[in-house]
């Protein structure tokens, strides 16, 4: 059983770290502390992702020693996967900030329940007015 | 929730807490028990050694040319992928420029044309009803502007009286910009490469926006040269590389000799598109600062 987890552990602590980043998307009422729990949860994933190309007691993918055996590097390709989703996530965590903006100027409050509440009464005043 | 009192409020509040921290300890033990089907770190024969990754190192250097076998796949032998995460920033700058930009109501062009066209016999009335169905089309009109106006008049006196940030960033801004083009330089030599060094490049952009102020700034990154920069970079990527949409996997020989792998003039065409890349990455996040900051470029 503790031989299992010292053999896994580096995809338990990215598990981990994912339920960390989703629980802030459950209890934080806080607009940007709920993109802060999205962000975690990506960097959960680059964990786990370039963590699988390990392989133990080789070296770095740049030449070391002249020698281009396949053998002396561990594998270089989900890093490369890794790098498309740091991409990826800095262009979501921007856009999702930049609506918090506009939110934020409209109706003054980052709690989320509160935003509700005013949309639904903006609602109910023009389906009356 | 307004239409419940405070007490009924708080039970609610308490009940959902506890489902959530039930729901989250599943999900955790969920996920834990899948783990352990994967291959473990010290496992003798896992999966992902391939022959891909073999051929990716083997035949690296006289391929490419490059020393870092990582620079060397992403920027020749996957080098459509990458262009395609450029294009990802260049659309994630324009969307974030969609919502937030702001232009300044006597400059905008069609401000202008309107007025031009409309003459001065009946100029006092159609300007009064242009400007109320302009603030009426935007619809937090008067406190939006109102807003961005603190924002731009409170940063100058901000900084005038800031002089530990001016003096740091006197001796700071120009190693970080240098150390940022090493970094995009070297990419194909040591870890590295367009994405970071184009990172390091930006914040030094950001720090030296908020220490010297915008106004320096905006001498020589505007929004027209950023975006003269970033599409002239993605129009050299995209020449360089996207003949893979004609001819599939097959590859097409640039012009570019390979050179000595160690040196800085070698790999062909990785060290160009290392600075193209590097170009679009700092001018999106120097972007994305000043857009959030006071809505405009």
């Amino acid at each position: 059983m503790f031989e299992q987890i010292y053999n896994h552990f580096n995809d338990i602590v990215a598990a981990i770290l994912f339920v960390i980043g989703f629980s802030n998307l459950l209890f934080q009422k806080n607009l940007i502390k709920k993109i802060i729990g999205l962000n975690i949860m990506d960097v959960a994933i680059y964990l786990l992702l370039a963590s699988q190309g390990y392989i133990s007691g080789r070296l770095a993918p740049i030449l070391t020693d002249g020698s281009e055996n396949a053998a002396t590097y561990i594998n270089p390709i989900p890093s490369g996967l890794v790098l498309t989703g740091i991409v990826v996530s800095v262009s979501v965590t921007a856009l999702m900030l930049s609506m918090t903006i506009r939110l934020y100027r409209k109706y003054r409050t980052l709690d989320l329940d509160e935003i509700l509440v005013k949309v639904r009464k903006e609602k109910e005043d023009k389906g009356e007015g | 929730m307004a239409d419940f009192n405070p007490k009924e409020k708080k039970i609610l509040y308490r009940a959902f807490r506890i489902t959530a921290a039930i729901l989250i300890v599943m999900l955790a033990a969920a996920l834990i028990f899948c783990m352990f089907d994967l291959p473990g770190l010290f496992s003798p024969d896992h999966p992902g050694e391939n022959i891909v990754a073999e051929r990716y190192i083997e035949s690296g250097i006289e391929e490419t040319g490059a020393v870092n076998f990582v620079a060397g796949m992403i920027l020749d032998y996957r080098a459509f992928d990458t262009f395609g995460e450029s294009n990802v920033l260049f659309a994630a700058t324009i969307c974030v420029m969609v919502l937030l930009l702001v232009q300044d109501q006597n400059k905008s062009r069609a401000h202008r044309k309107r007025s031009k066209k409309n003459g001065s016999v009946n100029s006092d009335q159609t300007t009064v009803s242009e400007s109320q169905t302009q603030s009426e089309q935007l619809p937090e009109s008067k406190a939006y502007y109102e807003d961005l106006r603190d924002e731009r008049e409170i940063e100058p006196r901000l900084i005038k009286n800031d002089v530990i940030l001016k003096t740091i960033a006197k001796f700071a801004v120009p190693f970080i910009l240098m150390f940022g083009v090493y970094v995009i330089l070297n990419g194909h030599l040591s870890p590295g490469g367009g994405f970071s060094g184009g990172a390091i490049v930006g914040s030094g952009f950001i720090l030296a926006s908020v220490a010297f102020g915008f106004d320096k700034m905006e001498r020589f990154l505007n929004r027209k040269s950023a975006g003269i920069i970033t599409f002239v970079s993605l129009l050299v990527y995209c020449l360089a590389k996207s003949y893979s949409f004609f001819t599939g996997a097959n590859h097409l020989e640039s012009g570019i000799p390979l050179g000595t792998p160690g040196a800085i003039l070698s790999s062909g065409l990785i060290l160009i598109l290392n600075i193209c890349v590097g170009f679009v990455v700092a001018c999106t996040m120097y972007s994305f600062f000043s857009l959030m900051r006071r809505g405009k470029i």
